[in-house]
Formats: C-alpha cells, sequence, structure tokens
C-alpha cells in the first residue's frame, strides 16, 4: 500500500463511517430510551431528515467552495434573512398584484438576484480592498441583518401562497422538493469544483496563491465568483425553505454561518483553503442533522444537542489531525 | 584527535518506517572542536538522521553517545539539556519579540511572583551578543533584523546551553557573502571552545573552506569519512552518487537564432538601473551577482510582477508593457520561480494539474476542463524531461525537488514560450538531479529557446551559460562571453571591483 493513502482512505470516508455509527448508536438507543414506540431509522423520519437537512446544506455547499478558495463568509445568515424577506414581500407589492400566481418566479428571481448582488458586494470588497474575507463578511453579517430589521423592525414578514405551498411540500419519486434542491445543488457544486476550469483554478488559489499568480491566473474574479454563488445559494436556502412556512422572523437564519461552517469543516474542508470536498460536506450536512434529529429522539433537549455537537466538533477535528500528521511522517522518509 | 573521546558518537542507528529504511547502521564521531561535514543527495537519510539526533524521531537500533555516556532523547528539549543544538535551515523565531525574549524562549529568568527579571534577561543576552560580535542588541525587535542577523540570535540561542555539538542545517542558504564570513567566524569560535560541529551543505567551497572531515551518507547507509584535506569534489562526489559527475561543458554546436528579447535601459525604483541586454534563440543568458544584487527582481519585472521605473523591454523587436503575470505569459514569457514550493507549485495538487495549471482554461471540451488534453500533456513533457513519478495523480508535494523542478519547467515548455526565465533552477536539488536540470537547460537552448538563468552558484553559472551578465549592488557590471569569462573576474565584477566595466 502506498504511503499516506491509508490515512487519506480513513479521511474521506470518516464522515460516512460516523454517520453509519450515528445511525447505530440512536436505532439502538431509542429502543430503551425514546418516548416514541417509532424505529428511528424509519422511511418518513429518513425523508424528513434529508429535507430539513436542505437549508443548511444548500449553503454549505457555497461554503465548501469559498472556503476552498481560501476566504469564509459570514454573512450567509443575514443574506438569508433578506432574501427570506424579499421572497414573501414582493408577492404582496401591487406591481405584482395583476401577476397572479406569475408573482411567484418574479418573487423568487427577485429574492435570488438579491443574494446573487450582496454576495458580489462581498466579493468585490475583498477583492478590490484585499481586506481579509472574515473581517469584511463579518461587517456584512451586521450591515445586512441591520437592513432586515430597518424593514420591519421586530415583526415577522409574512405572506401565504398556497400554490407555493404546494409545490414546496410535493414530493417527487418520494423526496421532498427541499432535498431536490438539496441534491440538484450538490451535484452542480459538484461539477463545477471536479470538471470546470473555475474549480481547478479556486483550488489553485487556495492552496498556493502565489503559485497560482504565476501561473497567470486572475485572483480575483474567481474569488468574487465563488462569493456570488454563496449569496445565490443562501437566496436558494432561503427561497426553498420559506415557500412553505411563509413567515420570516427578523432574527431567522442567525448562526446559519455556524452551523454551515460546522458541516462543512466536519466534512473534511480545511479552513486555510486549498483541499476540501463537495460530497464529504453533504455527509458533514447530514451528520449534523442526525445528530440533532436522533439526540431530540431520545429525549435530549435543544441546550444538550449544541454542547454534544461542539464537543464532536472538537473531537473530530482533533482526529483529523491526529490522522494528518501520521499521514506527512509516513510521507517524509 | 585521536585519544580523544568524541564530543558525539553514533552507533549502528537503524531507522524504518513502514516500508523504507531511512536510516540503515549509520555510525560517525565528532570529535570535540571537530567541523565534520555530513553530505548525500536529498533523500540519503541526512534529515532523518538530523531528527534523530534532535529527539522527534527514536531510532529503532544504535545508540548516541555524548562524551562518556550514552544517551537516550524522547524530545528536542531533552536534545538540547543533553547538549546538542540545532541551528535550522529555516529560522523558528518570534519576529514581534525582541532579541532577548527569543533568546531565552521558555526560560525566561524570573523574578518572585513569576515576573521576568528583565535587567538580569538584558544582561545576559547582551553578554552572548558580545561574544558573536554582532550590530543589535538585546532588546532589538527579531523581525527587524535580516535572515543573516536573525541566524545569529538562534546561534545566541545555542550558546545559552552548555553545548557539546552543534548541528547546522545548510545554514548559508540565505546568507550574502559577507554575512557568511561572520558565520564562519563564529564557528571557529565555537570549535575553538572545544564544541563538536556538525556542518550539514550542498555548497562545496564552504565545505572545503571550514571542515575537518566529512562523511557521507547514501540511501540511508554510511558510506564513509573523508579528511577534508586529504581529499577532492570528485572524490565526494562519487560517494554521494556512486558515480562521476562530469561538469565540463561541451562547446554549442547549433546556430543562434534572432534576438528573442531585448531589454533597454530597465530600471525600477531602488532595486536596479539601466539594465541592458538582449537574449537571442537559442543561447543561454546567465545572470551571477550576490544576493540582493536586483537578478529576481529584473526577471519579475519581465514577468509583470513589478512595474518597471523606466526604460524597454522589446519582443521580437516590437516593444511591450506588461502588468501582470498573466499578460507575460500571453506574450510567451515564462518563469521558474526561486522558490519552487512557494511560487511555482500547488502542492495540493497532483502532477497533471499543476503542470496544465496556466493552460486550463484553453482546455475545454464545452463547460468542463478536457482532462483527456491534460493527461496527454503530462505524457508528454514526462516523457521528454524524464519526469520519475508513478502516475500524473501524484501530489507534487511528494515527489523529490529535482522532479518537483522539472514540473515547472514542463509546465512553461507545454505553452511553448518565446523565453523562459530559471531563477536558481537548483536550489535545493540534489547533486544527481543538478547535473539533470543543468543538461535540461542546454538542451532547450538547443532546441531553439531563448533561455535565461539566474543563478547564485558559480559552478553553475559557468556550466549552462553562453554569456554572463555579472550584477552588483543593481547594476549590470559586465557581461562576459564564455570564452572571456573566469572564476576570478566573475567574481571581482559582482563585488563591484571591476574598474573597466563599471563604467560601461
Amino acid at each position: 500500500m502506498q504511503a499516506g493513502s491509508l490515512s487519506t482512505f480513513l479521511k474521506r470516508g470518516a464522515i460516512w463511517g460516523f454517520i453509519v455509527l450515528e445511525l447505530i448508536f440512536f436505532s439502538v438507543a431509542g429502543e430503551f430510551m425514546s418516548l416514541s414506540d417509532k424505529a428511528f431509522m424509519d422511511v418518513d423520519n429518513m425523508l424528513l431528515l434529508f429535507k430539513q437537512s436542505a437549508p443548511i446544506g444548500i449553503i454549505a455547499m457555497g461554503m465548501t467552495i469559498v472556503m476552498i478558495n481560501g476566504n469564509i463568509d459570514l454573512s450567509v445568515g443575514a443574506i438569508y434573512a433578506i432574501c427570506a424577506i424579499i421572497l414573501l414581500d414582493s408577492m404582496t407589492w401591487p406591481i405584482f398584484a395583476g401577476l397572479g400566481d406569475w408573482a411567484i418566479p418574479v418573487a423568487w428571481l427577485l429574492a435570488l438576484g438579491a443574494g446573487v448582488g450582496l454576495g458580489a458586494l462581498n466579493g468585490l470588497i475583498v477583492w478590490k480592498t484585499g481586506v481579509d474575507a472574515f473581517i469584511v463578511t463579518l461587517g456584512a453579517m451586521l450591515g445586512y441583518r441591520g437592513l432586515v430589521f430597518m424593514y420591519n423592525g421586530e415583526q415577522p414578514t409574512s405572506h401565504l401562497n398556497w400554490t407555493l405551498v404546494d409545490f414546496a411540500e410535493a414530493q417527487v419519486l418520494g423526496l421532498h422538493t427541499a432535498t431536490w434542491f438539496l441534491l440538484a445543488v450538490t451535484a452542480a457544486i459538484w461539477f463545477l469544483m471536479n470538471k470546470t476550469v473555475h474549480g481547478r483554478n479556486a483550488y489553485a488559489i487556495g492552496d498556493n496563491r502565489e503559485a497560482a499568480v504565476n501561473a497567470g491566473i486572475r485572483v480575483g474574479p474567481h474569488m468574487m465568483i465563488n462569493f456570488m454563488i454563496i449569496g445565490f445559494l443562501a437566496a436558494l436556502s432561503a427561497v426553498v425553505f420559506y415557500s412553505e412556512s411563509g413567515s420570516v422572523n427578523p432574527n431567522d437564519g442567525e448562526l446559519y454561518e455556524l452551523w454551515v461552517i460546522t458541516a462543512v469543516v466536519l466534512g473534511g474542508t480545511k479552513l486555510t483553503g486549498g483541499s476540501g470536498s463537495i460530497i464529504s460536506t453533504l455527509g458533514g450536512v447530514l451528520a449534523i442533522q442526525l445528530l440533532r434529529k436522533g439526540l431530540a429522539h431520545i429525549g435530549a433537549d435543544t441546550e444538550t444537542v449544541n454542547l454534544v455537537i461542539g464537543l464532536i466538533l472538537i473531537a473530530v477535528l482533533f482526529l483529523d489531525r491526529q490522522l494528518n500528521i501520521k499521514g506527512k511522517e509516513e510521507l517524509k522518509v | 584527535m585521536t585519544d580523544q573521546t568524541p564530543a558525539l558518537r553514533l552507533e549502528g542507528i537503524v531507522k524504518t518506517f513502514p516500508g523504507v529504511r531511512a536510516l540503515d547502521g549509520v555510525s560517525f564521531s565528532v570529535m570535540p572542536g571537530e567541523v565534520h561535514a555530513l553530505m548525500g543527495e536529498n533523500g540519503a537519510g541526512k534529515s532523518t538522521l538530523m531528527k534523530v539526533l534532535g529527539g522527534i524521531h527514536q531510532p529503532d537500533s544504535g545508540q548516541i553517545v555524548v562524551g562518556e555516556s550514552p544517551v537516550v532523547m524522547r524530545s528536542p528539549l531533552e536534545a538540547k539539556a543533553k547538549g546538542i543544538v540545532f541551528i535550522h535551515q529555516e529560522l523558528s523565531l518570534a519576529e514581534e519579540l525582541s532579541v532577548a525574549e527569543n533568546i531565552y524562549l521558555g526560560e525566561l529568568p524570573r523574578k518572585r511572583f513569576g515576573l521576568v527579571d528583565w535587567p538580569r534577561l538584558e544582561a545576559q543576552t547582551n553578554e552572548i551578543l558580545g561574544k558573536l560580535k554582532v550590530g543589535f542588541n538585546a532588546k532589538t525587535k527579531v523581525g527587524d533584523l535580516s535572515i543573516a542577523n536573525q541566524q545569529m540570535v538562534e546561534i545566541a540561542r545555542a550558546l545559552t546551553v552548555d553545548a557539546k555539538a552543534v548541528i547546522f542545517d545548510e545554514p548559508t542558504a540565505s546568507l550574502t557573502d559577507a554575512e557568511k564570513v561572520v558565520l564562519f567566524d563564529v564557528i571557529a569560535d565555537l570549535r575553538a571552545h572545544g564544541v563538536g560541529i556538525i556542518y550539514i551543505s550542498h555548497r562545496m567551497e564552504e565545505i572545503f573552506k571550514i571542515t575537518d572531515r566529512i562523511s557521507v551518507l547514501r540511501d540511508g547507509q554510511y558510506r564513509g569519512t573523508l579528511d577534508t584535506a586529504a581529499t577532492d569534489e570528485e572524490e565526494i562526489t562519487s560517494l554521494m552518487i556512486g558515480r562521476k559527475l562530469d561538469l565540463t561543458r561541451s562547446a554549442r554546436t547549433h546556430e543562434l537564432g534572432g534576438v528573442a528579447i531585448e531589454v533597454r535601459g530597465l530600471s525600477c525604483g531602488g532595486l536596479f538601473r539601466d539594465i541592458d541586454f538582449e537574449v537571442r534563440r537559442g543561447e543561454v543568458l546567465g545572470f551571477y551577482g550576490l544576493v540582493g544584487a536586483g537578478r529576481t527582481e529584473i526577471a519579475e519585472t519581465l514577468f509583470g510582477l513589478r512595474d518597471p521605473s523606466a526604460g524597454q523591454i522589446l519582443l521580437d523587436g516590437e516593444e511591450v508593457r506588461i502588468h501582470s503575470p498573466a499578460e507575460a505569459i500571453a506574450r510567451g514569457i515564462s518563469l521558474v520561480p526561486e522558490d519552487r514550493k512557494g511560487q511555482g507549485l500547488v502542492l495540493g495538487m497532483n502532477c497533471r494539474d499543476n503542470m496544465t495549471l496556466p493552460q486550463v482554461s484553453d482546455l475545454k471540451a464545452g463547460p468542463f476542463v478536457a482532462e483527456g488534453a491534460e493527461v496527454a500533456i503530462f505524457d508528454q513533457y514526462r516523457d521528454r524531461l524524464d519526469i520519475r513519478t508513478p502516475g500524473w495523480k501524484q501530489m507534487v508535494g511528494n515527489l523529490s525537488g529535482g522532479n518537483q523542478q522539472k514540473i515547472v519547467i514542463g509546465k512553461w515548455l507545454s505553452m511553448h514560450p518565446n523565453v523562459l526565465i530559471v531563477d536558481e533552477p537548483t536550489r535545493g536539488i540534489d547533486v544527481g538531479s543538478k547535473s539533470e536540470i543543468h543538461n535540461l537547460i542546454r538542451d532547450l537552448a538547443a532546441q531553439g529557446y531563448a533561455v535565461i538563468v539566474i543563478s547564485s552558484e558559480m559552478p553553475e553559472v559557468l556550466h549552462v551559460s553562453d554569456r554572463i551578465v555579472a550584477m552588483y549592488s543593481g547594476q549590470i557590471m559586465r557581461t562576459f562571453t564564455a570564452e572571456e569569462v573566469t572564476e576570478d573576474n566573475l567574481i571581482q565584477a559582482i563585488s563591484g571591483l571591476s574598474g573597466e566595466g563599471a563604467a560601461a
């Protein structure tokens, strides 16, 4: 066996192994501790799990490419909230009153457009000022959240469109609409990162920016495109979720950036850039959702869930570090 | 020397890693007051041996004896406590802290309540610095010092313990000649105090200048120890690589083509000024000078990484302005940079992706990268440059220095450049691969490329160049042809001593 390939294998497969462990644990523990008599690995329960993973999962795909590129975006939760408001509120605007259900695609376009625009703004600032993405998007997170509150104060923004609700609650081949969106986004981003020039260059920039510049790659546009993509995906996540729920609170989406980053990091993407896998991010997203659901299944409260997820995140990164060190030692000889 | 007890003795050190026997019974000893060179190609086991000595790896068998007593070291801290001190090639200093804080890092003298005893710290530090005769003091911030002076801080750190053996790992890699002199003085001083010194370097001139004996490793095995006074470069090299190295150059047989690049009056701030030269197709133009003479900066200007303040660049007789590497590449200028890992390669990517990095945007099948075309390019240049790798999927970080350099060269050749600039082509590359790279550069010229080679190694620049530009302090002192250049007049020119050339 080639040096280092064992640890590489362990790392790649780790998140899926972790998911299997979770499934076994909660199925067994559920038998003794669950209040309901339904099995944990019930089909409906698993389908629901996919659906509930979608809002974080869709954004996590964007975060993966931004992080592979060597940046980070903390403003996704705020973008998510803004786009949700635009989606719901625009359907009630008088100018669109004559459109009937055609107001839906218009509202979608407006929300998605806003997401792309806000992402582009982040990207442009990072590109042109050279300020670290962490700082720029930290500012954007506060600023965009401010816009959300300026829009409607502390009040929720609500609008229920039943056509939209029907669409969101539909199940095709058993999977919910939101699940289909998550899978489609995963596939699209996988192709983008693994098969296109943009993806290749994004990896190169994140791994060694200087070498990328020396190869004639223009770093700025690639970074900006990635910020636009994550803005779009934050908006898409809002569109998918609020089509069904129909009401957005100004606090919605808070801490989403941290959940998203947790999922991405669990999936093995490096905070320093240059390395990461889209499929593993999907694993990270599912692992977190499983943990939440599973802990609820055996009767744990929300506080406990957060504590456990926090501990697991640190444990996983510690393990990853150990594997990395081992891999490096094998390589150095 | 023979009746003395060695300062440090290694006896049959064996270290295996899964699948590899990195050290296979290495034994040699260093006497007190001796400078002992340790040589070997990259991968010969030098670094592993150093890690064993430094307490980072534990040997599987064999023992290390310091003075009279066998020692076992489980950590770098223990190694230091036993009197084995390292001066690393890559400095490990806290740049924001003062010299004194760095020297006593982790062992700051304390007063009551754990408070730092600043006056004592400063006094102790200045005492050590006094011995080293350096031009800075305890309070200077390390980040403000030159690399050479930072190295002095490392050495000062070594002097705080009662060192039995000091190990220098490629200490002169980033030093200017003047700074080397100071370093050698310090080494002489250490040896006068009876310290045993292990000196690791690829540079033969240094080895002959300062060492007493030379031990050679090859493939993890100890190949023998030579008396420096009684040996020569050839004997050492043949021990290291198991064959003889030919550095003499055959005369150029091909005709030169037209002028590919011409530079007139190029200046850039305080870095270099009034640079004039031309390179013809089929020609290798060498740039030789001290570190800081402005050679790399000229290359960076041609490659669009710096904007010149004056002057012209002409490609095939046509004036061009280049503001970015992308523009330079589009005009057929390629740069193989000095720092291969930092500036040339994406270490986390495989060989194929690194090789096609600058042209991947042109290799498309619909919206996707045409991976088949990429593999074809990789295969072609792997064969042409004889790159030894198990396959294109191999991460470049796992290749040897020589093969990495060939990947970088292949990357540019596959773009069919007009001008190829190679900055320090063999830095950090072992002796065997060096000559391969040299031959490759000669071959490229023969195939009609215009090649600029920047080097700090005189044998290299003499070996590969058709003409040599000698630079001193940002100016061209003289341009030599291969016929007129000698080691002496070249050294004079780059030291700023050459009277006749300076005015020209």
